[in-house]
């Protein structure tokens, strides 16, 4: 059993992106916040913080996970990805990241890295994803500048694009 | 808002569990997948002084299916329960009635007995414990007891779980008999305005409604003609005493009841 006091910090090692990193954290730290200003990975944004908004939503040990409902100690030794592990490289988008770009999926961008996040995903397990499939995903989002039809759109061009396989998991655009 | 401030058990043997929760009792909150606690922490409605996590201990995230009996282990997380190979022919108002259960990004981490421990009215998992009938294990240092999903609930987030108590597992009775679920709310996952689960029995059906009263309500209803049966709807609607809030007034919620109920005792007695 291990007991970790309040008021005092304690070592949290994840490994973020593939990296490792690590960060001290009280007890009481959501994982959004430890992300943000322990670790500087500003990406995971802090929308409602009880769970209903999906703004911080990022990937944990290959599951989907709303980071404000997470302490950054139950972290400690976990796999994270967030919004900042999407793009191939700095110059360059994923394919969902792309298709967000060209149909206008994001206005404010406030809850598109949580967004991103699960449709990445979604589409990785789901090659020819349903239309409904999609809507029932983007449920456990808020978006209020899109209507959620760009979004929509982007998803269904990505998933296409990704059923191709021509370009793989890369693009360009 | 940021949780006040607590100190953090992670239990590596529900003995270590146990002994913290029998000396700190009302002070200690058990957290597992937290999808129900954690908000409830955020919003500093509950501040306890210490919280224990058990999700690290593998013996609780087992399902077990025993004779006519699925016991769900309290680190099973409700994801795992709707992959579950044996749901679809065990428990197939779970198949329904899950999905509902938040979305994909809670179902993720949420457990199967959090969702029962937090009692929540308009909850999809206590109204599928009571419309199966099903039984809450508890466990202290110093006993083991077993109460029935009616028993459980007492009211709105209210438990008769002691304060030196977990819930270990819970059991579901197995059942192939023809059911029906239907869920109205603002928007797939959002809490249900009113939540129905109907189940055939031997001598016509049973309904359980979520979302109305403090708590999952069932009621048996025989065989009847259609007047009856809308006769007996009413007044099921009307005991429910159903109250007016933000989403809903209380009439509508009688309507619901009243409409879906029809709806879902004949689906099932069909």
């Amino acid at each position: 059993m291990k007991r970790l006091p309040a008021g005092q910090r304690h070592m949290v090692q994840l490994t973020l992106n593939g990296k490792p990193c690590r960060g001290e954290a009280e007890p009481r730290m959501l994982l959004t916040d430890f992300l943000r200003h322990q670790i500087g990975a500003t990406g995971t944004h802090v929308g409602c913080e009880h769970g209903v908004c999906g703004a911080c939503t990022i990937e944990i040990d290959g599951h989907l996970v709303r980071a404000c409902l997470m302490l950054a100690v139950q972290a400690d030794g976990c796999a994270l990805r967030t919004v900042e592990g999407l793009a191939p490289a700095p110059d360059r988008l994923s394919v969902l990241q792309a298709a967000f770009k060209r149909n206008h999926a994001l206005q404010c961008g406030f809850c598109t890295a949580g967004i991103l996040m699960s449709l990445d995903i979604f589409l990785r397990e789901n090659r020819e994803p349903s239309e409904q499939a999609i809507r029932d995903l983007l449920t456990g989002h808020l978006c209020r500048c899109t209507g959620y039809t760009p979004i929509m759109r982007a998803a269904l061009e990505a998933a296409a694009e990704m059923a191709g396989g021509s370009s793989g998991e890369e693009s360009d655009a | 808002m940021k949780p006040a401030a607590f100190d953090y058990v992670r239990a590596e043997h529900l003995d270590e569990a146990l002994e913290v929760l029998r000396r700190e009792g009302g002070d200690a909150r058990v957290i597992a997948g937290g999808q129900s606690l954690m908000p409830m922490l955020n919003m500093r409605l509950a501040q306890p002084k210490t919280l224990i996590d058990i999700m690290r201990l593998g013996a609780l995230a087992r399902i077990e299916r025993k004779g006519g009996t699925v016991t769900v282990g309290a680190g099973v997380r409700q994801a795992a329960l709707l992959a579950w190979p044996e749901l679809h022919q065990a428990l197939p108002l779970a198949v329904l009635a899950l999905p509902w259960t938040g979305h994909v990004q809670t179902r993720s981490r949420g457990t199967v007995c959090g969702s029962i421990a937090h009692a929540d009215p308009s909850a999809e998992l206590p109204l599928v414990l009571c419309a199966l009938g099903g039984e809450v294990h508890l466990r202290s240092a110093k006993r083991r007891r077993r109460l029935a999903a009616k028993d459980f609930f007492v009211g709105m987030m209210a438990t008769n779980r002691a304060d030196d108590e977990l819930i270990e597992a819970v059991s579901f009775l197995a059942s192939q008999r023809c059911c029906a679920f239907r869920e109205v709310a603002r928007r797939h996952g959002d809490f249900a305005i009113v939540a129905c689960a109907a189940v055939a029995t031997e001598e016509g059906a049973r309904l359980a409604i979520g979302g109305v009263a403090d708590r999952p309500v069932t009621r048996e209803f025989p065989r009847l003609e259609a007047s009856a049966l809308d006769d007996a709807l009413n007044a099921f609607a009307c005991d429910l005493d159903a109250r007016d809030d933000v989403h809903a007034t209380a009439r509508y919620r009688r309507d619901l009841v009243r409409l879906i109920g029809a709806d879902l005792v004949r689906e099932v007695l069909r």
